[in-house]
């Protein structure tokens, strides 16, 4: 994934020069390692802003609700199923965009790199299989597969699904990955434990809602939690309003989260709510036989009616 | 609900038309029993403060 910052640039230059999108969207260097910010390049001598390594985990359709402009933008395997997901839900037109893939490696974890080294860690580098951490006391070297965050590592999607030109070639796509396991440990828990394992997970939660801001599907003009009339869930930390928000937002991401980990990537406080959106992945996985984000021409699992969709649950 | 932690027969779906008076008095009955043999429910109750 190294020599993609050069033909980024490239494809970039040569969009705005000659005028065939009004605005790129990619990644610059942020302010602190492992920080990479998006970034908005409207003239051609700007592409030189742009970059790409293992720190590029936001999730770009983020950016791309309800524009009006003509916008390329770089598209991993996750965005490009949520760019799919824009388009089908009516958020973007297929012919506003010029979606340029991204095959994809994998992110690295910035929150478990920052518990493996000790001190502030000054820089990051990286090659195509290790990552290098230097801090102000040592230089530690590391297997970049050891350091994915867990829904890179769990990743069966890595090459853009839908893309009008691509970086570079292919990469080869994980296979025998069991996806499901933690979920599994879940379900077979009894009722006590199931309602305490979400309260353990949920404590720390201080209801700032970076994990909504920054996920793609989370796009309502008003969400639920921010009414007041009527006020759907109380605004504090009571456990009780924390899980309605958290159980609820998961529900809103049903059918349509494609794993991308904007969200638990965003917390500040490092809570695996991917728990929940996995759990419907997996459901609707098994029941409906869906996936999200992957064709323009089919409608979502929770759009349409099948004569053989799941009904034991009614008696 | 499940996999939050609310037991399993503690919340039922079903579709009774207007005119199955029969059928509406066996699902209430069977809920009616099931939610009973559950106890009360603890979780996922939000206390309201005290209002004298």
């Amino acid at each position: 994934m190294l020599g993609y910052t050069e033909k980024m640039r490239e494809i970039a230059g040569r969009l705005l020069s000659e005028c065939s999108v009004e605005m790129v969207i990619g990644f610059r260097q942020g302010t602190m390692p492992m920080m990479n910010e998006p970034c908005f390049v409207t003239r051609e001598e700007d592409v030189s802003s742009l970059i790409w390594d293992s720190n590029c985990g936001i999730n770009l359709a983020n950016y791309l609700t309800n524009r009006k402009e003509k916008i390329a933008v770089f598209a991993k395997g996750c965005d490009s199923r949520n760019i799919v997901n824009h388009i089908v839900e009516n958020k973007i037109g297929r012919d506003q965009l010029h979606i340029v893939g991204v095959p994809c490696t994998g992110m690295i974890d910035k929150r478990r790199i920052a518990g493996l080294v000790e001190g502030e860690i000054l820089e990051v580098s990286e090659t195509d299989t290790t990552v290098k951490v230097k801090t102000a006391a040592a230089e530690s070297l590391f297997d970049k597969a050891e350091v994915l965050q867990q829904n890179c590592a769990l990743c069966v999607h890595r090459n853009p699904v839908i893309h009008d030109e691509m970086v570079a070639d292919p990469v080869e796509e994980q296979t025998d990955i069991d996806r499901y396991a933690d979920i599994r440990k879940i379900e077979e828990m009894d009722a006590a434990d199931k309602w305490q394992f979400f309260e353990d997970l949920l404590s720390p939660c201080i209801r700032c809602y970076a994990c909504r801001n920054a996920c793609p599907l989370c796009y309502c003009p008003t969400c639920f939690v921010d009414e007041s009339k009527p006020q759907w869930v109380g605004k504090g930390q009571d456990p009780i309003d924390v899980r309605t928000f958290h159980f609820l937002r998961a529900y809103h991401c049903a059918g349509r989260c494609t794993d991308c980990g904007a969200c638990q990537r965003a917390c500040p406080v490092g809570i695996d709510m991917r728990l929940l959106t996995r759990k419907l992945e997996k459901d609707c996985q098994e029941q409906f036989g869906w996936e999200a984000g992957l064709s323009l021409e089919q409608r979502p699992a929770l759009d349409v009616y099948q004569p053989n969709d799941p009904g034991a649950f009614i008696k | 609900m499940e996999l939050m932690g609310i037991e399993r027969d503690r919340v039922h779906m079903s579709w009774v038309s207007s005119a199955e008076a029969t059928k509406f008095i066996d699902v209430v009955t069977q809920v009616t029993e099931a939610v009973r043999a559950l106890g009360p429910n603890t979780r996922f109750v939000k206390p309201q403060a005290k209002v004298a």
